[in-house]
Protein backbone atom coordinates (compact mmCIF):
# COMPACT_ATOMS: atom_id res chain seq x y z
CA UNK A 1 0.00 0.00 0.00
CA UNK A 2 1.53 3.34 -1.27
CA UNK A 3 1.67 5.69 1.48
CA UNK A 4 -0.64 8.79 0.45
CA UNK A 5 -0.33 11.99 0.95
CA UNK A 6 -4.02 12.15 2.14
CA UNK A 7 -3.43 9.95 4.46
CA UNK A 8 -0.43 11.43 6.50
CA UNK A 9 -2.40 14.94 6.24
CA UNK A 10 -5.18 13.17 8.40
CA UNK A 11 -3.28 11.47 10.18
CA UNK A 12 -1.43 14.80 11.13
CA UNK A 13 -4.86 16.43 11.81
CA UNK A 14 -5.77 14.27 14.42
CA UNK A 15 -3.21 13.49 16.73
CA UNK A 16 -1.95 17.02 17.05
CA UNK A 17 -4.94 19.28 15.59
CA UNK A 18 -4.10 23.20 15.15
CA UNK A 19 -0.38 22.34 15.96
CA UNK A 20 0.16 21.14 12.20
CA UNK A 21 -0.88 23.49 9.42
CA UNK A 22 -0.20 24.67 5.98
CA UNK A 23 -0.24 21.12 4.53
CA UNK A 24 1.01 22.06 0.72
CA UNK A 25 2.54 19.88 -2.05
CA UNK A 26 5.55 21.46 -2.95
CA UNK A 27 6.23 20.69 -6.02
CA UNK A 28 7.19 16.93 -5.77
CA UNK A 29 7.84 17.10 -2.01
CA UNK A 30 4.55 16.99 0.81
CA UNK A 31 5.15 19.90 3.40
CA UNK A 32 3.45 21.16 6.23
CA UNK A 33 4.56 23.00 9.23
CA UNK A 34 4.46 22.08 12.49
CA UNK A 35 4.77 24.46 16.24
CA UNK A 36 7.89 24.70 18.05
CA UNK A 37 6.94 23.01 21.18
CA UNK A 38 5.46 19.97 19.23
CA UNK A 39 8.01 19.55 16.76
CA UNK A 40 10.00 17.27 18.44
CA UNK A 41 6.55 15.09 18.97
CA UNK A 42 5.88 15.76 15.43
CA UNK A 43 9.08 14.32 14.22
CA UNK A 44 9.20 11.39 16.63
CA UNK A 45 5.39 10.34 15.50
CA UNK A 46 6.44 10.51 11.73
CA UNK A 47 9.25 8.28 12.96
CA UNK A 48 7.96 5.67 14.94
CA UNK A 49 4.80 4.98 13.38
CA UNK A 50 4.45 2.23 11.77
CA UNK A 51 2.80 3.36 8.83
CA UNK A 52 4.28 6.54 8.15
CA UNK A 53 7.73 5.11 9.10
CA UNK A 54 9.94 8.11 7.84
CA UNK A 55 12.97 6.72 9.34
CA UNK A 56 15.69 8.92 7.49
CA UNK A 57 16.47 12.62 8.29
CA UNK A 58 17.97 13.72 4.98
CA UNK A 59 18.50 17.01 6.02
CA UNK A 60 17.97 19.67 8.04
CA UNK A 61 18.78 23.31 7.09
CA UNK A 62 18.06 27.02 8.89
CA UNK A 63 17.00 29.81 7.09
CA UNK A 64 16.61 33.55 8.23
CA UNK A 65 13.35 35.68 7.22
CA UNK A 66 14.11 38.67 8.50
CA UNK A 67 10.97 40.18 6.52
CA UNK A 68 8.64 38.23 8.36
CA UNK A 69 6.57 39.06 11.71
CA UNK A 70 8.43 38.54 14.94
CA UNK A 71 7.11 34.93 15.16
CA UNK A 72 8.69 34.23 11.87
CA UNK A 73 11.81 35.37 11.85
CA UNK A 74 13.75 32.21 11.10
CA UNK A 75 12.21 28.56 10.25
CA UNK A 76 14.00 25.14 10.41
CA UNK A 77 13.42 22.56 7.75
CA UNK A 78 13.52 19.05 8.27
CA UNK A 79 13.42 16.58 5.13
CA UNK A 80 12.24 13.39 6.23
CA UNK A 81 12.48 10.61 3.99
CA UNK A 82 10.69 6.79 4.18
CA UNK A 83 12.60 4.55 2.30
CA UNK A 84 10.27 1.74 1.99
CA UNK A 85 7.50 3.26 0.16
CA UNK A 86 9.93 6.03 -1.39
CA UNK A 87 8.48 8.66 0.41
CA UNK A 88 9.71 12.47 1.02
CA UNK A 89 8.32 14.65 3.38
CA UNK A 90 9.48 18.42 4.25
CA UNK A 91 8.36 19.87 8.10
CA UNK A 92 8.89 23.58 9.03
CA UNK A 93 9.19 25.39 11.82
CA UNK A 94 9.10 28.58 12.55
CA UNK A 95 11.13 30.62 15.30
CA UNK A 96 10.60 34.04 16.59
CA UNK A 97 14.02 36.24 17.33
CA UNK A 98 16.60 34.33 19.66
CA UNK A 99 15.35 30.90 18.08
CA UNK A 100 14.92 27.95 20.70
CA UNK A 101 14.09 24.14 19.86
CA UNK A 102 14.09 21.22 21.09
CA UNK A 103 16.80 18.73 19.58
CA UNK A 104 15.96 16.27 17.67
CA UNK A 105 19.51 14.22 18.30
CA UNK A 106 17.72 12.26 20.59
CA UNK A 107 15.99 10.35 17.26
CA UNK A 108 18.67 10.60 14.51
CA UNK A 109 22.26 10.70 15.69
CA UNK A 110 22.89 12.64 12.16
CA UNK A 111 21.04 15.44 13.28
CA UNK A 112 23.68 16.03 15.48
CA UNK A 113 26.23 17.70 13.05
CA UNK A 114 23.14 19.34 11.07
CA UNK A 115 22.15 21.19 14.39
CA UNK A 116 25.73 22.69 15.31
CA UNK A 117 25.62 23.69 11.49
CA UNK A 118 22.38 25.70 12.17
CA UNK A 119 23.60 26.85 15.99
CA UNK A 120 26.96 28.12 13.78
CA UNK A 121 25.36 29.97 10.95
CA UNK A 122 21.81 30.93 12.73
CA UNK A 123 22.30 31.08 16.04
CA UNK A 124 19.46 28.64 16.47
CA UNK A 125 19.48 27.24 20.19
CA UNK A 126 18.34 23.34 20.00
CA UNK A 127 17.88 22.36 23.55
CA UNK A 128 19.11 19.37 24.95
CA UNK A 129 21.97 19.26 22.46
CA UNK A 130 25.01 16.80 23.50
CA UNK A 131 27.54 19.19 21.98
CA UNK A 132 26.37 22.51 20.58
CA UNK A 133 29.32 24.28 19.56
CA UNK A 134 30.29 25.56 16.30
CA UNK A 135 31.26 23.04 13.71
CA UNK A 136 32.88 25.05 10.74
CA UNK A 137 33.75 28.14 11.95
CA UNK A 138 36.57 29.01 14.59
CA UNK A 139 34.98 28.72 18.21
CA UNK A 140 35.82 32.95 18.51
CA UNK A 141 33.46 34.02 16.29
CA UNK A 142 30.83 35.83 17.91
CA UNK A 143 28.35 36.77 14.90
CA UNK A 144 26.11 33.81 12.78
CA UNK A 145 27.14 34.45 9.56
CA UNK A 146 24.33 33.38 7.14
CA UNK A 147 21.68 35.67 8.90
CA UNK A 148 20.65 38.04 6.24
CA UNK A 149 22.29 41.07 8.42
CA UNK A 150 25.61 39.85 7.63
CA UNK A 151 27.23 41.34 5.15
CA UNK A 152 28.98 38.91 2.41
CA UNK A 153 31.34 41.71 1.75
CA UNK A 154 32.59 45.04 3.32
CA UNK A 155 30.85 47.97 3.91
CA UNK A 156 32.41 50.82 2.79
CA UNK A 157 33.00 49.37 -1.09
CA UNK A 158 32.32 51.89 -3.35
CA UNK A 159 33.39 50.51 -6.53
CA UNK A 160 30.34 48.00 -6.29
CA UNK A 161 26.57 48.93 -6.89
CA UNK A 162 24.23 46.80 -5.51
CA UNK A 163 21.56 48.02 -8.01
CA UNK A 164 23.43 46.16 -10.31
CA UNK A 165 25.19 43.66 -8.45
CA UNK A 166 22.44 42.69 -5.46
CA UNK A 167 18.77 42.08 -4.94
CA UNK A 168 16.75 44.62 -5.44
CA UNK A 169 12.88 44.62 -6.07
CA UNK A 170 12.87 45.94 -9.54
CA UNK A 171 14.82 42.73 -10.99
CA UNK A 172 12.25 40.60 -9.64
CA UNK B 1 29.03 23.45 31.41
CA UNK B 2 29.35 19.78 29.34
CA UNK B 3 32.46 18.59 29.17
CA UNK B 4 32.17 17.67 25.40
CA UNK B 5 31.84 21.34 25.05
CA UNK B 6 35.26 21.86 25.69
CA UNK B 7 38.27 21.71 23.27
CA UNK B 8 38.94 17.93 22.95
CA UNK B 9 42.80 18.01 24.41
CA UNK B 10 41.32 19.77 27.19
CA UNK B 11 38.31 16.95 27.63
CA UNK B 12 41.27 14.12 27.41
CA UNK B 13 43.53 15.52 29.51
CA UNK B 14 41.26 15.14 31.87
CA UNK B 15 39.99 11.80 31.25
CA UNK B 16 43.82 11.12 31.70
CA UNK B 17 44.19 12.33 35.43
CA UNK B 18 41.48 10.37 36.16
CA UNK B 19 42.04 6.91 34.23
CA UNK B 20 45.33 4.96 34.00
CA UNK B 21 46.21 1.68 31.49
CA UNK B 22 46.03 -1.68 32.97
CA UNK B 23 49.90 -1.43 33.37
CA UNK B 24 49.40 1.50 34.93
CA UNK B 25 51.08 3.67 32.00
CA UNK B 26 49.35 6.81 31.38
CA UNK B 27 46.80 7.34 28.43
CA UNK B 28 48.16 9.86 25.48
CA UNK B 29 46.90 12.20 23.39
CA UNK B 30 47.45 11.97 19.60
CA UNK B 31 46.94 14.88 16.93
CA UNK B 32 46.16 13.35 13.78
CA UNK B 33 46.21 16.23 11.13
CA UNK B 34 45.13 18.66 10.20
CA UNK B 35 47.52 18.37 7.11
CA UNK B 36 49.25 14.52 7.81
CA UNK B 37 50.12 12.70 4.06
CA UNK B 38 48.07 9.93 5.25
CA UNK B 39 44.59 11.46 5.49
CA UNK B 40 44.54 12.75 2.08
CA UNK B 41 42.68 16.15 2.50
CA UNK B 42 42.45 18.39 5.51
CA UNK B 43 41.07 16.22 8.57
CA UNK B 44 42.38 16.65 12.11
CA UNK B 45 41.16 14.15 14.92
CA UNK B 46 42.29 14.30 18.47
CA UNK B 47 42.79 11.19 19.56
CA UNK B 48 42.60 9.70 23.11
CA UNK B 49 44.86 6.61 23.31
CA UNK B 50 46.12 3.57 25.02
CA UNK B 51 49.03 2.83 23.35
CA UNK B 52 47.52 2.10 19.50
CA UNK B 53 44.65 1.23 20.70
CA UNK B 54 41.84 4.31 19.89
CA UNK B 55 39.70 5.50 23.11
CA UNK B 56 37.99 8.31 21.83
CA UNK B 57 38.15 10.70 18.94
CA UNK B 58 36.58 13.77 18.20
CA UNK B 59 36.84 15.50 14.42
CA UNK B 60 37.79 19.05 13.99
CA UNK B 61 36.22 20.22 10.66
CA UNK B 62 36.48 23.21 9.01
CA UNK B 63 39.48 23.78 7.65
CA UNK B 64 38.60 24.72 3.97
CA UNK B 65 35.43 26.16 4.75
CA UNK B 66 34.65 28.70 1.84
CA UNK B 67 30.88 29.76 2.86
CA UNK B 68 29.49 28.64 -0.37
CA UNK B 69 25.82 28.70 0.85
CA UNK B 70 26.64 32.82 1.73
CA UNK B 71 28.65 33.11 -1.60
CA UNK B 72 25.40 31.38 -3.17
CA UNK B 73 23.13 33.49 -1.43
CA UNK B 74 24.51 36.38 -3.62
CA UNK B 75 24.76 34.79 -6.80
CA UNK B 76 22.64 34.26 -9.95
CA UNK B 77 22.10 30.66 -10.64
CA UNK B 78 24.67 30.40 -13.57
CA UNK B 79 27.01 31.54 -11.94
CA UNK B 80 26.59 29.17 -8.70
CA UNK B 81 27.78 26.01 -10.95
CA UNK B 82 31.55 27.31 -9.83
CA UNK B 83 30.99 26.94 -6.08
CA UNK B 84 29.60 22.89 -7.16
CA UNK B 85 32.58 22.00 -8.91
CA UNK B 86 34.57 22.77 -5.47
CA UNK B 87 32.69 20.58 -3.37
CA UNK B 88 33.71 16.91 -4.20
CA UNK B 89 36.21 18.17 -6.88
CA UNK B 90 36.88 13.91 -7.40
CA UNK B 91 33.23 13.63 -9.36
CA UNK B 92 32.79 17.82 -10.19
CA UNK B 93 30.09 16.48 -13.30
CA UNK B 94 28.09 15.02 -11.13
CA UNK B 95 27.87 18.42 -9.22
CA UNK B 96 27.42 20.57 -11.97
CA UNK B 97 24.75 18.11 -13.24
CA UNK B 98 22.83 18.30 -10.31
CA UNK B 99 23.12 21.73 -9.80
CA UNK B 100 21.42 22.37 -13.53
CA UNK B 101 18.95 19.14 -12.82
CA UNK B 102 18.03 21.46 -9.35
CA UNK B 103 17.67 24.75 -11.44
CA UNK B 104 15.64 23.27 -14.46
CA UNK B 105 13.45 21.46 -11.78
CA UNK B 106 12.60 25.10 -10.51
CA UNK B 107 11.92 26.52 -13.64
CA UNK B 108 10.32 23.43 -14.94
CA UNK B 109 12.51 23.35 -18.28
CA UNK B 110 12.01 19.87 -19.79
CA UNK B 111 15.36 18.81 -20.72
CA UNK B 112 16.32 17.19 -24.70
CA UNK B 113 16.73 13.15 -24.32
CA UNK B 114 20.31 13.53 -25.99
CA UNK B 115 21.36 16.21 -23.64
CA UNK B 116 20.13 13.72 -20.46
CA UNK B 117 21.79 10.49 -21.81
CA UNK B 118 25.03 12.74 -21.98
CA UNK B 119 24.66 13.75 -18.81
CA UNK B 120 24.25 10.34 -17.43
CA UNK B 121 27.32 9.53 -19.44
CA UNK B 122 29.49 12.17 -17.57
CA UNK B 123 27.95 11.44 -14.47
CA UNK B 124 29.05 8.26 -14.87
CA UNK B 125 32.33 8.46 -16.01
CA UNK B 126 32.79 10.99 -12.79
CA UNK B 127 31.28 8.17 -10.39
CA UNK B 128 33.99 5.72 -11.99
CA UNK B 129 36.83 8.60 -11.47
CA UNK B 130 35.77 8.87 -7.65
CA UNK B 131 35.51 5.03 -7.12
CA UNK B 132 38.92 4.43 -8.88
CA UNK B 133 40.59 7.13 -6.63
CA UNK B 134 38.10 5.69 -3.37
CA UNK B 135 40.08 2.45 -4.12
CA UNK B 136 43.62 2.86 -5.11
CA UNK B 137 44.09 4.99 -2.66
CA UNK B 138 42.99 2.50 0.11
CA UNK B 139 45.43 0.40 -1.48
CA UNK B 140 48.37 2.93 -1.23
CA UNK B 141 47.26 2.92 2.58
CA UNK B 142 47.35 -0.69 3.29
CA UNK B 143 50.77 -0.29 1.40
CA UNK B 144 49.99 -1.96 -2.12
CA UNK B 145 50.39 1.35 -4.22
CA UNK B 146 51.17 -0.87 -7.55
CA UNK B 147 47.45 -1.34 -8.32
CA UNK B 148 47.36 3.05 -7.63
CA UNK B 149 49.43 2.84 -10.47
CA UNK B 150 47.68 0.87 -12.80
CA UNK B 151 44.61 2.51 -12.79
CA UNK B 152 45.62 6.23 -11.80
CA UNK B 153 46.25 6.66 -15.26
CA UNK B 154 42.81 6.44 -16.25
CA UNK B 155 41.62 9.28 -14.45
CA UNK B 156 44.09 11.37 -16.86
CA UNK B 157 41.93 9.04 -19.27
CA UNK B 158 38.72 10.48 -18.15
CA UNK B 159 40.04 14.19 -17.39
CA UNK B 160 41.01 14.04 -21.31
CA UNK B 161 37.26 12.98 -21.95
CA UNK B 162 35.67 15.91 -19.85
CA UNK B 163 38.49 18.64 -21.33
CA UNK B 164 37.24 17.56 -24.67
CA UNK B 165 33.72 18.41 -23.21
CA UNK B 166 34.16 21.36 -21.51
CA UNK B 167 37.32 22.94 -21.71
CA UNK B 168 38.46 21.94 -17.77
CA UNK B 169 39.66 18.89 -16.33
CA UNK B 170 39.42 19.14 -12.47
CA UNK B 171 36.60 21.95 -11.70
CA UNK B 172 34.68 21.38 -15.01
CA UNK B 173 32.02 24.15 -14.68
CA UNK B 174 30.12 21.44 -17.25
CA UNK B 175 26.86 22.48 -18.47
CA UNK B 176 24.30 24.92 -19.21
CA UNK B 177 20.64 25.24 -17.62
CA UNK B 178 18.92 22.98 -20.10
CA UNK B 179 22.03 21.24 -21.38
CA UNK B 180 25.39 21.68 -22.27
CA UNK B 181 27.02 24.56 -23.19
CA UNK B 182 28.35 23.25 -26.45
CA UNK B 183 28.16 19.94 -28.44
CA UNK B 184 30.10 16.84 -27.96
CA UNK B 185 32.81 16.89 -30.43
CA UNK B 186 33.80 13.82 -32.30
CA UNK B 187 37.54 13.69 -30.93
CA UNK B 188 35.08 13.22 -27.34
CA UNK B 189 33.41 10.11 -28.46
CA UNK B 190 36.39 8.71 -29.92
CA UNK B 191 37.99 9.37 -26.14
CA UNK B 192 35.25 7.59 -24.80
CA UNK B 193 35.18 4.46 -26.84
CA UNK B 194 39.00 4.26 -26.21
CA UNK B 195 38.55 4.33 -22.33
CA UNK B 196 35.65 1.83 -22.27
CA UNK B 197 38.51 -0.67 -24.47
CA UNK B 198 40.97 -0.13 -22.17
CA UNK B 199 40.02 0.32 -18.86
CA UNK B 200 37.74 -2.65 -18.14
CA UNK B 201 41.09 -4.40 -18.42
CA UNK B 202 43.05 -2.43 -16.16
CA UNK B 203 39.97 -2.31 -13.46
CA UNK B 204 40.07 -6.21 -14.13
CA UNK B 205 43.39 -6.61 -13.13
CA UNK B 206 43.06 -4.34 -10.31
CA UNK B 207 40.66 -5.98 -8.90
CA UNK B 208 42.82 -9.48 -8.90
CA UNK B 209 45.01 -7.72 -7.08
CA UNK B 210 43.14 -7.18 -4.05
CA UNK B 211 40.18 -9.25 -4.13
CA UNK B 212 42.00 -12.21 -3.15
CA UNK B 213 44.63 -10.62 -1.10
CA UNK B 214 45.85 -12.04 1.88
CA UNK B 215 47.67 -8.70 3.44
CA UNK B 216 44.44 -7.07 2.13
CA UNK B 217 41.61 -8.71 3.40
CA UNK B 218 43.44 -9.14 6.90
CA UNK B 219 43.51 -5.05 6.78
CA UNK B 220 40.58 -4.03 5.93
CA UNK B 221 37.90 -7.01 6.84
CA UNK B 222 36.12 -6.51 9.98
CA UNK B 223 37.92 -3.45 10.31
CA UNK B 224 35.27 -0.63 10.36
CA UNK B 225 32.00 -2.61 10.47
CA UNK B 226 28.63 -0.09 10.35
CA UNK B 227 25.31 -2.55 10.67
CA UNK B 228 22.81 -1.45 8.89
CA UNK B 229 20.61 0.28 11.34
CA UNK B 230 23.56 2.47 12.59
CA UNK B 231 24.24 3.15 9.35
CA UNK B 232 20.90 4.61 8.52
CA UNK B 233 20.69 6.90 11.99
CA UNK B 234 23.75 7.86 10.65
CA UNK B 235 22.51 9.25 7.51
CA UNK B 236 25.13 7.13 5.79
CA UNK B 237 24.16 7.30 1.86
CA UNK B 238 25.82 5.93 -0.91
CA UNK B 239 28.59 3.33 -1.37
CA UNK B 240 28.93 3.79 2.51
CA UNK B 241 25.35 2.68 3.23
CA UNK B 242 24.93 -0.14 0.71
CA UNK B 243 28.20 -1.48 2.19
CA UNK B 244 25.86 -2.20 5.18
CA UNK B 245 23.55 -4.19 3.29
CA UNK B 246 20.52 -1.56 2.37
CA UNK B 247 20.15 -0.93 -1.37
CA UNK B 248 18.74 2.76 -1.52
CA UNK B 249 19.78 4.26 -4.14
CA UNK B 250 18.83 7.83 -5.53
CA UNK B 251 19.15 6.46 -8.90
CA UNK B 252 16.78 3.96 -8.73
CA UNK B 253 14.36 5.26 -6.15
CA UNK B 254 13.92 8.37 -7.70
CA UNK B 255 15.18 8.53 -11.28
CA UNK B 256 16.54 11.51 -12.83
CA UNK B 257 17.82 12.73 -16.12
CA UNK B 258 16.52 9.11 -17.38
CA UNK B 259 17.87 6.88 -15.28
CA UNK B 260 14.91 4.42 -15.55
CA UNK B 261 16.05 3.99 -19.19
CA UNK B 262 18.77 1.55 -17.72
CA UNK B 263 19.22 -1.11 -16.65
CA UNK B 264 21.30 -1.60 -13.72
CA UNK B 265 21.82 -3.14 -10.67
CA UNK B 266 22.82 -2.03 -6.92
CA UNK B 267 25.12 -3.60 -5.55
CA UNK B 268 25.45 -4.28 -1.83
CA UNK B 269 27.70 -5.28 0.94
CA UNK B 270 27.32 -6.84 3.93
CA UNK B 271 28.57 -5.56 7.21
CA UNK B 272 29.59 -2.61 6.48
CA UNK B 273 33.10 -2.84 6.82
CA UNK B 274 36.22 -1.37 4.94
CA UNK B 275 36.45 -4.81 2.72
CA UNK B 276 32.84 -4.23 1.34
CA UNK B 277 33.11 -0.86 1.08
CA UNK B 278 35.64 -1.32 -1.74
CA UNK B 279 34.09 -4.22 -2.98
CA UNK B 280 30.88 -2.19 -3.40
CA UNK B 281 32.98 0.55 -5.38
CA UNK B 282 34.40 -1.96 -7.19
CA UNK B 283 31.37 -3.48 -8.56
CA UNK B 284 29.36 0.06 -8.81
CA UNK B 285 32.33 0.71 -11.49
CA UNK B 286 31.67 -2.52 -13.67
CA UNK B 287 27.72 -0.82 -13.25
CA UNK B 288 28.65 2.74 -14.37
CA UNK B 289 30.42 1.11 -16.92
CA UNK B 290 27.41 -0.70 -18.38
CA UNK B 291 25.53 2.28 -17.72
CA UNK B 292 27.82 4.38 -20.02
CA UNK B 293 27.84 1.44 -22.71
CA UNK B 294 24.05 1.45 -22.83
CA UNK B 295 23.65 5.13 -22.97
CA UNK B 296 26.11 5.48 -26.10
CA UNK B 297 24.38 2.48 -27.51
CA UNK B 298 20.96 4.30 -27.66
CA UNK B 299 21.75 7.73 -27.71
CA UNK B 300 19.28 9.91 -29.68
CA UNK B 301 19.91 12.72 -32.00
CA UNK B 302 18.65 15.84 -31.06
CA UNK B 303 19.93 19.74 -29.78
CA UNK B 304 22.40 19.40 -26.90
CA UNK B 305 20.37 21.90 -24.73
CA UNK B 306 16.58 22.69 -24.39
CA UNK B 307 15.78 26.10 -26.13
CA UNK B 308 14.99 28.49 -23.38
CA UNK B 309 16.45 31.93 -24.33
CA UNK B 310 15.52 32.80 -21.40
CA UNK B 311 18.19 31.19 -18.89
CA UNK B 312 20.37 29.94 -21.60
CA UNK B 313 23.26 31.81 -23.18
CA UNK B 314 23.19 32.50 -27.24
CA UNK B 315 25.76 32.00 -28.71
CA UNK B 316 28.37 34.43 -29.31
CA UNK B 317 28.38 35.23 -32.82
CA UNK B 318 24.82 35.89 -32.48
CA UNK B 319 25.03 38.42 -29.84
CA UNK B 320 27.10 40.22 -32.04
CA UNK B 321 24.78 40.31 -35.00
CA UNK B 322 21.54 39.39 -34.23
CA UNK B 323 18.85 41.75 -32.31
CA UNK B 324 17.24 39.26 -30.08
CA UNK B 325 20.12 37.43 -28.95
CA UNK B 326 21.59 40.39 -28.03
CA UNK B 327 18.52 41.42 -25.97
CA UNK B 328 18.50 37.81 -24.17
CA UNK B 329 21.80 37.85 -23.22
CA UNK B 330 21.92 40.96 -22.01
CA UNK B 331 19.18 40.26 -19.68
CA UNK B 332 20.25 36.94 -18.66
CA UNK B 333 23.60 38.09 -17.73
CA UNK B 334 22.07 41.71 -15.88
CA UNK B 335 19.71 39.45 -13.91
CA UNK B 336 16.41 40.56 -15.55
CA UNK B 337 15.07 36.81 -16.18
CA UNK B 338 11.49 35.50 -14.78
CA UNK B 339 12.33 33.07 -11.82
CA UNK B 340 9.13 31.17 -9.76
CA UNK B 341 9.00 32.01 -6.18
CA UNK B 342 9.40 28.17 -5.43
CA UNK B 343 11.19 25.86 -2.61
CA UNK B 344 12.73 22.72 -4.02
CA UNK B 345 14.53 19.85 -3.11
CA UNK B 346 16.53 17.91 -5.77
CA UNK B 347 18.89 14.74 -4.86
CA UNK B 348 20.86 12.83 -7.06
CA UNK B 349 22.97 10.08 -6.57
CA UNK B 350 26.90 11.34 -6.11
CA UNK B 351 30.23 9.71 -5.54
CA UNK B 352 29.48 9.41 -1.96
CA UNK B 353 25.66 9.32 -1.76
CA UNK B 354 22.74 11.58 -1.89
CA UNK B 355 23.77 14.87 -2.91
CA UNK B 356 21.23 17.19 -2.37
CA UNK B 357 20.57 21.05 -3.30
CA UNK B 358 17.27 22.69 -1.12
CA UNK B 359 16.81 25.82 -3.02
CA UNK B 360 14.57 28.84 -1.54
CA UNK B 361 13.66 31.32 -3.62
CA UNK B 362 11.84 34.39 -3.71
CA UNK B 363 11.06 35.73 -7.20
CA UNK B 364 14.91 37.17 -7.57
CA UNK B 365 18.06 36.38 -9.79
CA UNK B 366 19.38 34.87 -6.69
CA UNK B 367 18.51 31.88 -4.66
CA UNK B 368 16.86 33.31 -0.97
CA UNK B 369 18.66 30.25 0.67
CA UNK B 370 20.92 27.05 -0.98
CA UNK B 371 21.64 24.04 1.57
CA UNK B 372 23.79 21.56 0.35
CA UNK B 373 22.99 18.32 1.33
CA UNK B 374 26.41 16.93 1.38
CA UNK B 375 27.12 13.37 2.04
CA UNK B 376 30.45 13.53 3.62
CA UNK B 377 29.29 16.08 5.97
CA UNK B 378 26.59 14.01 7.21
CA UNK B 379 28.50 10.31 7.22
CA UNK B 380 31.68 11.43 8.70
CA UNK B 381 30.02 11.60 12.27
CA UNK B 382 29.78 8.00 12.03
CA UNK B 383 33.73 7.91 12.05
CA UNK B 384 34.26 8.06 15.48
CA UNK B 385 31.97 5.55 16.66
CA UNK B 386 33.83 3.60 13.74
CA UNK B 387 37.42 4.03 14.68
CA UNK B 388 36.71 3.70 18.82
CA UNK B 389 38.19 0.21 19.90
CA UNK B 390 40.49 0.26 16.63
CA UNK B 391 44.44 0.60 16.24
CA UNK B 392 45.58 3.87 14.84
CA UNK B 393 46.50 2.15 11.25
CA UNK B 394 43.24 1.25 11.10
CA UNK B 395 41.89 5.04 11.53
CA UNK B 396 43.43 5.98 8.17
CA UNK B 397 42.03 2.98 6.52
CA UNK B 398 38.37 3.27 7.42
CA UNK B 399 38.81 7.16 6.52
CA UNK B 400 39.88 6.49 3.19
CA UNK B 401 37.76 4.05 2.35
CA UNK B 402 34.76 6.36 3.51
CA UNK B 403 36.15 8.53 0.48
CA UNK B 404 35.52 11.73 3.13
CA UNK B 405 36.33 14.44 0.58
CA UNK B 406 37.22 17.51 2.31
CA UNK B 407 35.90 19.70 -0.24
CA UNK B 408 32.58 18.48 0.27
CA UNK B 409 32.60 18.22 4.10
CA UNK B 410 33.56 21.73 4.20
CA UNK B 411 31.77 23.65 2.01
Amino acid sequence: MALEIEFIKEKMISKYGNKVLNFEMSRDIFSFEATPDEIHDVIRFLKEDEQLNFHFLTDLAGVHFPDNDENHQFAIVYHLHNWVENVRIRVKTYLPESPEVPTITDLFLCANWMEREAWDFYGINFIGHPQLKRILNMEEMVSHPMRKEFPMEDGGRTDKDDRFFGRTPANC
Amino acid sequence: MSDLLLPPEHRYAKIIEKMRNEDGSELSILNLGPTHPATHGIFQNILLMDGEKILDAEPTIGYIHRAFEKIAENRPFYQINVLTDRMNYCSSPINNMAWWMTVEKLLNIEVPKRAQYLRVIVMELARIADHLICNSILGVDTGAYTGFLYVFQFREKIYEIYEEICGARLTTNMGRIGGFERAWSDEAFKKLNVFLEEFPIAWKEFENLFERNRIFIDRTVNVGPISAEKAMQYGLTGPNLRAAGIDYDVRKAAPYSSYEDFDFDIPVGQSGDTYDRFCVRNAEVWQSLSIIRQALAKLPEGPYHADVPDYYLPPKEDVYHNMESLIYHFKIVMGEVPVPVAEIYHAVEGGNGELGFYLITDGSRTPYRLKFRRPCYVYYQAYTEMIKGGMLSDAIVILSSLNVIAGELDA
